[in-house]
């Protein structure tokens, strides 16, 4: 794999050869294994609670855990059989282990029978579609898996004008959104349409990378057959992270987000394709998101390809689907080249966030000499979308100095690695960034609870002053008073 | 770094047609000196030799170093100023990435003020001669610091001197140009040389446009404004361009991103000021060229600069 610096109006990176293209044939869907595991793990390292008992017999689309916080969507069973064991395992992206739920599939796929789809959309209230779409368990299929109800929600100050659709995979290699846009165009564009029709937006836009020929044209016959005005497409040039939500809409739009803000600030709100599509499945057959498009790649695996694969499905179970390991294989990781996280096994299960699997080679990989001093070539800032500067942060962070590290931007960077893609030093520099915001945050965290404690202590002293002195005040009061007494 | 070096080839081959082999066998003893310092230092900072050694930044040092020195200057000269870049100017600041001023540079200032009278022997262009150096001659002259016939005749100012010093013998500057041209001819091909490696620089983008665009814009500027101002006393752009170490500075010196602004927006303002410097140095003060000392003083204005232009972060208001 090579890396160069994308040139041009956008920031960011171009990658030749990141991993290999998986088949172009339409996505068929994985076989269900004979057991599965529901990870319980939400992105910000909480859990769900499960709602089933051991032993219980779910069906498939029954909800099995929930957020009784709200902080995650409900979990649903993605096969029908027996619970066998809510236990703790390892879970893609989690340091610890995180509960998860067991399930002997019987095979027999018997669906709940309290799914029910929405006859005819367009009669139904933005709030009622919004609970449905919550209790459909879809979150954001981009990666971030962010609960989608919350990201359409409306927000009367900020209203929404344009609502992207955003088909630009997060990272080269991924192949899952152009599969989606190439085989079921049309049920990504009616997903859309429910969207536009919960936020209230005039226009929708489809962004689709220039290198995507197919999927560009069955998006564009799809649009003209639903015959929509509302409906565009926009061409989007290939380098990374054209699919960040901010980088994008910047690009299409010009505008950028806010620091701190939301896209919902310029008028915008953004979704990924499958989140469409998924919405699409529940609104039309009242399915809930118990399956995914996972993109299976690299040169250690003998038949790559983009599947659907049902949520809980042992990536083991995903690379046999797929031919099996090819005998050069020397690291399985999860998500894409330049952000995915290296697997310890292959017994962890496919989430609503495993977009990619590389079952990566020696020749995936960018080769990664030793560290040698910052030239100060400047090329890592020439890549930076968020329009740092990698050196003077990474100088800072190698001397510990959280002033230095804040005034250089260090919370606007989106740990992306373009940086240390292109580092002629080969400076591990964005995992020193996501250390070193880390330990700020810790930082802050620890200054924050000193301040707390040092101003409850000052109160508590002021507090035992104001008491002592109203004492004494109240002692001489009544002294006097005695005395006159006497 | 290597490919640095080979972006220096047409000029030095320009150089070597017009003045003899000097300049590559000054390129040489400065390498070995440099390799030397930098083993020396590396083992006293306690610090594995390879890869350091092997990273070619002390040959560019060295090759840039002898590009500014006279072909025949003896060979101490060339030793001293790159064992001087080297050890003072590099590693005594923290070695590769952490040096204030450009080293190559720093060297060169050094030389200019300990030995004036060996850095301004330049040679004669070989074409108006009266004798040739061979390669053996050549040699035996940096050695021995005895040239085989007498210094004046084949040792000439340089356009740059001649300007600088005809104007105050009285005569005006185009009987200077006049006398000068062969000279200036030789140092056109040598900047044609520069100009061919520096856009070969670019193309493989090994150095970035701003600062060597903006400190020849600011050259144009500069220097145009002069000559439009007074003709007779201040010579115009294209001397300026081609003659001196213009082209040199600004494709080789300028860029060298250790020494220069972080940003791009920093390096426009680095390159402006050594335009500017180096103009301001040429016309009004005691030496005859300026770009050695006005990327020294841009080099000091550097972290102020890149305090100044810091880029403006996504989302974050103007
Ligand atoms: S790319 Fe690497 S060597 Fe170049 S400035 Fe950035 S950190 Fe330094
Ligand atoms: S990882 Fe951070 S600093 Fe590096 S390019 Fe991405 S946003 Fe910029």
């Amino acid at each position: 794999m090579e890396v160069t610096i994308a040139t041009g109006r956008q920031r960011g990176v171009r990658l030749i050869g990141a991993a290999q293209r998986s088949a172009a044939s339409a996505p068929s869907a994985a076989s269900a294994p004979p057991q599965l595991a529901l990870s319980l793990a939400l992105p910000d390292g909480s859990s769900l609670v499960p709602v089933v008992r051991i032993g219980e017999y779910v069906r498939l689309g029954q909800v099995v855990a929930w957020s009784p916080d709200c902080e995650g969507t409900p979990l649903h069973a993605s096969v029908s059989g027996q619970v066998s064991a809510i236990e703790l395992r390892d879970a893609i992206g989690m340091s610890a282990r995180m509960p998860a739920i067991v399930i002997d599939n019987d095979g027999r796929d018997e669906r709940d029978p309290g799914l029910i789809p929405v006859a005819d959309y367009t009669l139904r209230s933005a709030e009622e579609l919004l609970a449905r779409i919550e209790a459909g368990g879809i979150v954001g299929l981009g990666g971030a898996a962010f609960p989608t109800h919350l990201k359409l929600a409306p927000t009367p100050s900020t209203p929404v004008e344009t609502l992207v659709i955003n088909g630009v995979e997060c990272e080269p290699g991924i192949q899952c959104d152009d599969m989606l846009m190439r085989y079921r165009a049309e049920s990504m564009l009616f997903g859309a349409q429910v969207m536009l029709h919960i936020v209230g937006a005039g226009r929708c836009v489809i962004a689709i990378e220039a290198d995507k020929p197919e999927a560009i044209a069955a998006t564009r016959t799809a649009v003209k057959a639903a015959g929509d005005a509302r409906l565009s497409v926009a061409i989007v040039p290939t380098y990374y992270p054209a699919g960040g939500e901010r980088q994008l809409i910047e690009f299409l739009f010009g505008t950028q987000v806010p620091a701190g803000g939301l896209p919902r600030d310029v008028g915008v709100v953004c979704q990924n394709v499958g989140t469409a599509a998924a919405i699409a499945t529940l609104i039309r057959t009242g399915e809930p998101l118990v399956s995914r498009l996972v993109t299976v790649t690299g040169l250690g695996v003998a038949f790559p390809r983009t599947l659907e694969v049902r949520l809980g499905t042992p990536l083991s179970h995903l690379i046999e689907e797929c031919g099996g390991y090819t005998p050069d294989i020397t690291r399985l990781i999860a998500g894409g080249m330049m952000m995915g996280v290296a697997l310890p096994h292959d017994a962890l299960a496919v989430a609503k966030t495993t977009h990619c699997v590389i079952a990566a080679t020696a020749a995936d990989l960018v080769p990664r000499g030793p560290a040698m001093p910052c030239i100060r070539c400047g090329d890592c800032a020439e890549a930076c979308p968020s329009h740092l500067l990698p050196q003077e942060l990474y100088r800072h962070a190698v001397e510990e100095d959280d002033a230095g590290l804040a005034r250089f931007g260090i919370t606007d960077c989106i740990e992306c690695g373009c940086c240390d893609a292109v580092c002629p030093s080969q400076l591990p520099l964005v995992s020193v960034f996501g250390a070193a915001r880390r330990q700020l945050q810790v930082n802050t965290v620890t200054t924050e609870r000193r301040d707390l404690a040092r101003q409850r202590f000052n109160a508590h002293t002021q507090r035992l002053a104001v008491e002592q002195a109203e004492r004494q005040r109240r002692l001489k009061e009544r002294r006097p008073a005695g005395r006159k007494d006497e | 770094m290597l490919l640095v070096l080979a972006m220096l080839v047409p000029a030095a081959a320009a150089d070597v047609f017009w003045f003899g082999p000097g300049l590559p066998i000054q390129i040489v003893i400065a390498s070995l000196s440099a390799l030397l310092a930098e083993s020396v230092m590396l083992a006293l900072r306690r610090e594995p030799l390879q890869p350091s050694l092997g990273d070619g930044s002390a040959l560019v040092t060295a090759a840039l170093l002898a590009f500014a020195l006279p072909p025949l200057a003896p060979w101490w000269v060339a030793a001293c100023g790159s064992a001087f870049a080297i050890v003072f100017a590099k590693h005594l600041f923290g070695g590769l990435g952490r040096n204030l001023f450009n080293p190559a540079m720093a060297g060169f200032a050094l030389l200019l003020l300990t030995f004036p009278a060996e850095m301004s022997r330049w040679s004669m262009p070989i074409v108006v001669a009266s004798h040739h150096l061979g390669f053996t001659d050549t040699l035996t002259t940096i050695f021995t610091g005895v040239p085989p016939v007498a210094w004046d005749a084949i040792s000439s100012a340089t356009p740059l001197d001649a300007v600088h010093s005809g104007l105050k013998t009285g005569a005006t500057l185009q009987e200077v140009l006049a006398r000068t041209s062969t000279a200036h001819s030789a140092s056109i091909w040598s900047s044609l040389g520069i100009l061919l490696g520096g856009l070969g620089l670019l193309g493989l983008r090994i150095i970035r446009w701003p600062s060597p665009v903006s400190m020849l814009a600011a050259v144009v500027v500069s220097a145009g404004l002069l000559n439009a101002i007074d003709p007779g006393t201040y010579p115009g752009v294209l001397f300026h361009l081609t003659s001196g170490a213009t082209l040199l500075g600004a494709f080789f010196i300028a860029c060298d991103p250790v020494t220069t602004a972080a940003s791009h927006r920093g390096r426009l303002w680095f390159g402006a000021g050594v335009g500017l410097l180096t103009v301001v140095i040429r016309s009004w003060t005691a030496y005859p060229d300026g770009i050695a000392f006005a990327v020294l003083i841009m080099n000091l204005f550097v972290p102020l600069i890149d305090r100044l232009t810091v880029p403006r972060i996504y989302g974050h208001a103007r």
